[in-house]
């Protein structure tokens, strides 16, 4: 494993969207980055600017409003990237996937890495699944190449 | 031209090149981990910079201009030429501004864009720059009158640290660096936390390797920010160099502690306060 291959997956950077979320998962969210969680001992940090960011967390469904702001987000992050849906709204939709202006969940439009079940999932579930995102950001990396 | 460039002057200056970044970079892991110690937190471990570092190198390439990449890279360039002046002893007012052109580099970089944060921030980089610029001048002819030369090489050979004679302008010199550092309460033109109003003000467009060399910019103007700090002590120099980690812990310290001021208060008190002590001091040199 190279060492930009090792670095990758000791600092990955997040930016976090809020689709239509009911805030229930952003407060999980956010409550890694606090002193009872503190994801910076994985290296990751909440950047807030999508073209530092290595990976996408979305939390909500997708709505016909803000799937133009969700994809524009993605556009803008540089490659290598993930995407993890975060919650049962993200992965599917969930208790709005029946509304009149739901699209569904992040996989309709974005092409989802890691989902994280729950409503809403906890914190641990959380860092578990950007984990398992580097993993798959290094396989991308090693695709493109190819 | 002989005399400057023999072998052991270009020896030192490969090694200032290489060892001024992982000192820098190690320097800055060792903040992180203290402000996550200090916010109560364990914090990352201490390659974390090295880690960030090489990883923005492996990024994609994003461009939004043609020019963007020479602006970064003349960031890092004056920067360079800034340590490598420092360890040959050449004149300090060169330095200082040699050290505005990398400046003054990166905010034409921002300002190349069309992003809003990026010139909001590189505006406010202008300000910092205009609070702290007259006050590192000021440094420089409070050096002068003590030494009577602007050679760095002349500070090594008065045996009384410049201390003695510059007490006020030293501690103008450790506010300003708080400004050069882009710490807090002065960071409102980019910061390492995370910056909501700006979003990441004038780095914002920057990414991948762009935003690493900028990194490696910053762990270059720390190492020279602090050498220039033991300069005041510079014999015997390892007091210094204590002298000058003690007062980066200082900065650490206030970091976690203050919030964000506004520019205008910024200034004021540079202004006021900053040239005020700094102009007490050579003024007193003056009379003695």
């Amino acid at each position: 494993m190279g060492i930009i291959e090792k670095s990758r997956k000791k600092s990955p950077w997040i930016i976090h969207y809020d689709c239509t979320s009911c805030n229930g998962c952003d407060i999980e969210t956010l409550a890694c980055l606090t002193p009872m969680y503190d994801v910076e001992r994985f290296g990751i940090v909440n950047v807030g600017n999508p073209k530092h960011a290595d990976v996408l967390v979305v939390t909500g469904s997708v709505n016909k409003k803000n799937v133009r702001v969700l994809k524009n987000i993605y556009d803008q992050m540089p490659d290598p990237k993930a995407v993890v849906a975060v919650g049962a709204c993200a992965c599917t939709g969930g208790v709005f996937k029946e509304c009149y202006n739901i699209i569904g969940g992040v996989e309709n439009v974005l092409p989802v890495d890691v989902y994280v079940p729950g409503c809403c999932p906890r914190p641990e579930a959380i860092m578990d699944g950007i984990v398992m995102a580097l993993e798959k950001m290094n396989e991308k990396a090693k695709v493109k190449k190819k | 031209m002989t005399s400057i460039l023999n072998l052991q002057n270009i020896i030192t200056i490969i090694v200032a090149i290489v060892a001024a970044p992982i000192i820098g970079g190690f320097l800055s892991g060792v903040d992180r981990i203290i402000s996550a110690r200090m916010q109560n937190r364990y914090g990352p471990p201490i390659l974390q910079p090295f880690y960030d570092f090489f990883k923005l190198l492996g990024k994609e390439r994003i461009t939004v201009n043609q020019t963007q990449m020479v602006y970064v890279l003349g960031h890092l360039f004056f920067s360079i030429v800034c340590i490598v002046m420092l360890v040959l002893k050449q004149d300090l007012l060169m330095i200082i501004f040699v050290l505005a052109f990398s400046s003054v580099s990166l905010i034409m970089g921002a300002m190349s864009v069309r992003s809003p944060y990026s010139k909001i921030g590189a505006q406010r980089e202008l300000i910092q720059m205009m609070a702290y610029e007259p006050v590192l001048l000021l440094m420089v002819v409070g050096i002068y009158m003590t030494n009577k030369s602007f050679m760095i090489s002349s500070i090594f050979e008065n045996d009384r640290p410049l201390l003695f004679t510059l007490p006020l302008v030293f501690l103008t010199f450790i506010y300003v660096l708080t400004i050069k550092l882009r710490k807090s309460p002065f960071d409102f033109s980019t910061s390492h936390h995370g910056h909501q109003e700006l979003i990441k003000g004038l780095t914002t467009e920057f990414s991948g390797p762009q935003l690493a060399i900028i990194e490696l910019t910053h762990w270059y103007d720390l190492v020279l920010l602090l050498s220039l700090i033991s300069l005041f002590f510079a014999k015997p120099i390892w007091v210094g160099i204590i002298i000058a980690l003690v007062c980066y812990f200082l900065e650490m310290l206030i970091d976690n502690i203050s919030a964000r001021i506004t520019w205008k208060l910024m200034l004021k008190l540079t202004w006021v306060i900053g040239i005020g002590a700094a102009m007490t001091n050579i003024i007193w040199l003056y009379l003695k």
